[in-house]
């Protein structure tokens, strides 16, 4: 169970002149909690994009569950999940029509998807609710519902892009509560965020800083390699010189 | 005054970096002028048609070549039997079918009467009109050779005189349609749908937010427009006048000063449209849909006025750009001033003024 | 195909929930039908004549009692001087004005010769040609009487006349709306068509679900047909209503030919013309560039089409454009069949372009669509 699921090696994604991603090259283990940290513009977004099919890599090569991300990209989004920054719910469907479609599309049956949204539903309490339009639920229920739609068909990775964006601290704490009875049932979770409290919940975490990957290990490593106290110093000490700023 | 000019940029910036858009505002009039002065006309040259001669007579040869060396037509075949006339039709590539009847010339010289059978494809009515009536001159013509022309007594002659446009064109006719066209179009879809966006986008409330007056916040987004109108009204009528010699009688100032008037009254009506909306395609569709096809009958130019029944006659009276119609041609071809169309330009004020009213209230209910 | 069921359900459920949408796209055509055809009329007719008659004679009397009982023309008026009349002009009151000069009966029958000057508010070429050719028609036939009154009808009659009857067929009673409502029936379709699909796409993509699609395994073909047939089944249902029930009801027009044969090339050009909306929306990122590109192709469609203008009156370098032009063999197709029963051996060419049309754009914009960039 300790495979690697993700396994890049000199991962690069030019932009014309601009190295958004440079040669970064890393490991993600089977049922891991992988953070993947790094300032705004630091080319997490690149990188996840390329990891999930989105966008073509320059250099390098990666595989993903097992396949390669240059000739296999279609067999590398039948297993992994995805949530994006923008939530990517429709907002114009109800709560049981975007399960059901996301079901659908990703080729479980349709007990199993009656079955599943079931347990979804009960999971996040909304029984009794599932009529009602993603576009009318607060910030907090959507992104946990997104994630739970992201999981619905147990993909054997899910990539997560900056999901707790703009919530509220026990709204944030409620989705990891999600994120590690995910990684519970084995699902390798790869999130990127600009929290660096949320770097404590991770397993490992890589940082990026400007397009390169400056740091990796567990919370616990990194903090005794940079002797700092919260990740938060962490970053600050490895993201001081860095030359990008924001977006 | 410098926020303004902030705001205005920012809207300048939107509208340049977005080609696309800038395809549509600029190349949207420039086609509309190439199209309307050279290809769209109800002239008909060489329309292909069918002759049925059961005669085969001098009579009949020489109008079939007075027909045939005119360059209305084109004799596609000559039939056997008027049978195959109805098949020709079909095709879709005969518009008109002659028929002689036997003995031409002996009716003629004997009786001093014949009949020539003229059948049109009317399914379009007006290519069938207007051939027949070619056709019908064309004979008059050859009627004309047989009686050598003879003096006749009490002769009526008449002598016409064409004001305006002795050469006919057909630009002096569409030209101001396209300018209204063009204008009315642009200035209420561009304004409606970028204050819509902003809304959908959330953008809308950060600027309502800060501590800017919110009116000048919207007038601010038709700035653009307006000066981009003006621009494109500038090169229309260069177009015009340089590529479609088209007469520009009047004053340019006075001309400019009413588009100006109607570019404004059409940014109220976008204005309005961006009030009632919510979403971006709604607000495109009310702009095209619900204005593309009235603003194209209802001015004047596409379609006589005086044909349409009255209910169409009132509602065009509605339309803001039939009235700026009238004032395009009193000022451009009839070289007229200000005396003759302040009724016109009064009604197009009022309406601005209405809508402006309207548009505006509209906003502050929104904003409480 | 299964993934397919579950994105048509999606596509439903989105298109019908949106109200706004929904009414505009079946009830504006719908008025649009109605509206049309009534204002959209060539005919000359209702010419304004403005008289100035210096002669007050019998003559000149009965000459304007026939013009403006001759059925073209409306009597706008009478003036003291041709100066008086120009007014007319100006405030667009007379089309025509019809100058009798003093003497104009004692020259015709003293010296055999008489004058009229007729002037034209030339403005709108065509109205001025025709409206100047139905009043020297007019004038002529006054003459013709006038001579007949005074010249033996046997002397007269030694002129060989040489009678044109026209008759008019598919439409005896040239009824312009017989024309002008099937045009409208297909740009009516390819505007809803053309915009609402483009505009759908591109939605996606502003709202970022685009890419939540793209990273599954939804392959290209799937997502694009999940948005082109929920399109093509609402344009089948408008224009079966505008044909089938508005048409017939409101200006009882019913196609001569087979109803069958229209449908089947109304399927082929709606496929092609889904693909235009695709093709748009794949060089488009925000709605309102996909609607300036839409917009501005389908006003070229729709002006050189031939619904207003003929493409036989058009120059060469514009009748290849009209050729290029899916619309201009749509409202052919539709004219041909519906008023003249044409059948498919007249059509075969137009159903092999449109299905080189359909081919073409849905191609291009395949090939756009990437997944993966």
């Amino acid at each position: 169970m300790n495979e690697a699921v993700i396994a890049t090696n000199k991962l690069t994604k030019k932009f014309g002149d601009f190295i958004a991603t440079n040669e970064i090259t890393f490991e993600v283990r089977a049922g891991e909690i992988f953070g993947f940290l790094g300032a705004n513009g630091a080319g997490k977004t690149t990188a996840i994009k390329m990891l999930c099919g989105l966008s073509k890599p320059t250099a390098g090569s990666a595989s993903i569950a097992g396949f390669d991300i240059y000739k296999q990209t279609e067999n590398i989004k039948k297993n992994i999940g995805y949530m994006s920054q923008k939530f990517s719910l429709y907002e114009d469907l109800t709560i049981i029509e975007n399960i059901r479609f996301f079901g659908g599309i990703y080729g479980l049956t349709d007990k199993a998807i009656k079955e599943k949204g079931e347990r979804l539903i009960d999971q996040l309490g909304l029984k009794g609710e599932t009529k009602k339009l993603v576009g009318s639920l607060p910030l907090g229920w959507k992104q946990k519902l997104a994630f739970s739609v992201a999981v619905l068909h147990e993909p054997k990775i899910v990539f997560l892009d900056e999901p707790t964006g703009g919530v509220d601290p026990v709204t944030r704490r409620q989705f990891w509560d999600l994120i590690y009875a995910a990684a519970d049932s084995g699902i390798t979770i790869f999130v990127t965020t600009h929290y660096m409290d949320e770097a404590e919940y991770c397993n490992r975490i890589s940082m990026m800083v400007d397009g390169s990957i400056k740091a990796l290990g567990t919370p616990v490593e990194l903090k005794h390699q940079y002797a700092a106290a919260s990740m938060d110093e962490v970053f600050f000490e490895l993201a001081r010189g860095a030359k990008r700023k924001a977006d | 005054m410098k926020q303004f000019f902030a705001f205005v940029q920012k809207e300048f910036y939107h509208v340049f970096r977005d080609k696309k858009t800038l395809l549509l505002l600029f190349g949207m009039p420039v086609v509309q002028i190439v199209l309307f002065g050279f290809a769209l006309t109800n002239e008909k040259k060489n329309s292909k048609i069918v002759i049925c001669d059961y005669s085969k007579d001098l009579a009949t040869q020489r109008i079939i070549n007075k027909i045939a060396t005119s360059n209305n037509f084109e004799i596609e075949k000559a039939l056997l039997n008027h049978q195959q006339i109805e098949a020709a039709f079909k095709t879709g590539k005969i518009k008109l079918a002659i028929v002689f009847p036997a003995n031409f010339n002996e009716s003629l010289l004997h009786v001093n009467k014949a009949q020539v059978q003229v059948i049109a494809d009317a399914s379009d009515p007006n290519t069938a009109t207007t051939l027949t009536n070619y056709v019908i001159n064309i004979i008059r013509d050859y009627q004309q050779e047989l009686t050598h022309q003879t003096r006749q007594p009490l002769q009526i002659n008449t002598t016409t005189r064409m004001v305006y446009n002795p050469e006919l064109k057909g630009t002096t006719n569409f030209v101001p349609g396209v300018m209204a066209l063009v204008l009315m179009l642009i200035c209420v879809l561009m304004t409606s749908v970028s204050i819509v966006k902003e809304k959908e986008t959330g953008t809308m409330e950060v600027l309502l937010v800060s501590p800017f007056n919110p009116f000048l916040v919207i007038i601010s987004k038709a700035v653009p427009y307006l000066f981009l109108s003006l621009v494109n009204l500038a090169v229309i009528l260069l177009l015009s006048y340089f590529l479609l010699e088209m007469p520009i009688n009047g004053s340019v100032l006075l001309l400019f000063a009413e588009s100006t008037l109607l570019i404004i009254t059409a940014l109220s009506l976008g204005l309005l449209i961006s009030n009632v909306t919510a979403s971006q395609q709604s607000a495109m569709l009310i702009s095209l849909m619900g204005m593309l096809l009235p603003v194209l009958l209802f001015t004047g130019f596409m379609f006589p006025l005086e044909n349409m029944p009255k209910p169409l006659q009132i509602v065009s009276n509605f339309i803001p750009s039939k009235w700026y119609y009238i004032i395009v041609k009193s000022i451009m071809i009839k070289g007229l001033g200000f005396t003759a169309i302040w009724k016109e330009t009064l009604i197009l004020f009022a309406m601005t003024v209405l809508l402006l009213i309207l548009s505006l209230k509209k906003f502050k209910t929104r904003l409480a | 195909m299964r993934i397919l069921k579950f994105l048509l359900q999606k596509e439903f459920r989105q298109i019908f929930r949106n109200p706004g949408i929904l009414r505009m796209i079946i009830v504006v055509p719908i008025i649009q039908l109605l509206i049309l055809p009534l204002a959209a009329d060539y005919e000359i007719k209702n010419i304004n004549v403005f008289i100035v008659d210096h002669d007050h004679s019998s003559y000149s009397q009965k000459l304007v009692s026939k013009i403006g009982s001759s059925g073209y023309f409306k009597l706008a008026g009478y003036g003291e001087s041709y100066q008086n009349a120009f007014k007319q002009f100006e405030t667009d009151n007379a089309d025509l004005i019809l100058e009798i000069p003093a003497n104009f009966e004692k020259n015709l029958v003293k010296e055999n010769e008489s004058n009229l000057l007729i002037a034209v508010n030339a403005i709108n070429g065509t109205k001025a040609n025709v409206g100047n050719g139905y009043l020297t028609q007019v004038i002529a036939s006054f003459n013709g009487e006038i001579r007949l009154a005074w010249v033996s009808p046997t002397r007269y009659s030694s002129i060989p006349l040489i009678e044109v009857v026209p008759v008019n067929w598919f439409n005896a009673h040239l009824n312009y709306r017989y024309f002008m409502v099937p045009g409208i029936l297909v740009v009516l379709v390819t505007m809803v068509c053309a915009y609402m699909c483009s505009l759908n796409i591109v939605k996606e993509k502003e709202a970022g679900t685009i890419e939540q699609i793209n990273v599954t395994p939804i392959k290209k073909h799937e997502f694009i047909l999940g948005k082109l047939i929920p399109f093509w089944i609402i344009c089948v249902f408008i224009f079966s209503i505008s044909l089938l029930v508005v048409a017939r009801v409101v200006y009882g027009i019913v196609p001569v030919g087979s109803i069958a044969l229209l449908y089947a090339f109304l399927a082929l050009y709606l496929v092609a013309l889904l693909g235009i909306g695709l093709l748009i929306s794949t060089y488009s990122a925000t709605q309102q560039q996909a609607m300036s590109l839409a917009f501005f192709c389908m006003m070229i469609f729709m002006l050189m089409s031939g619904l207003f203008t003929p493409i036989d009156s058009m120059p060469g370098w514009a009748q290849y454009i009209a050729k290029a032009n899916p619309v201009t063999y749509f409202i052919d197709v539709v004219r041909m069949v519906m008023l003249k029963g044409s059948g498919f051996t007249d059509i075969k060419m137009h159903f092999l372009i449109m299905a080189g049309f359909a081919v073409l754009f849905n191609g291009w914009a395949i090939l756009n669509y990437k997944k993966t960039t």
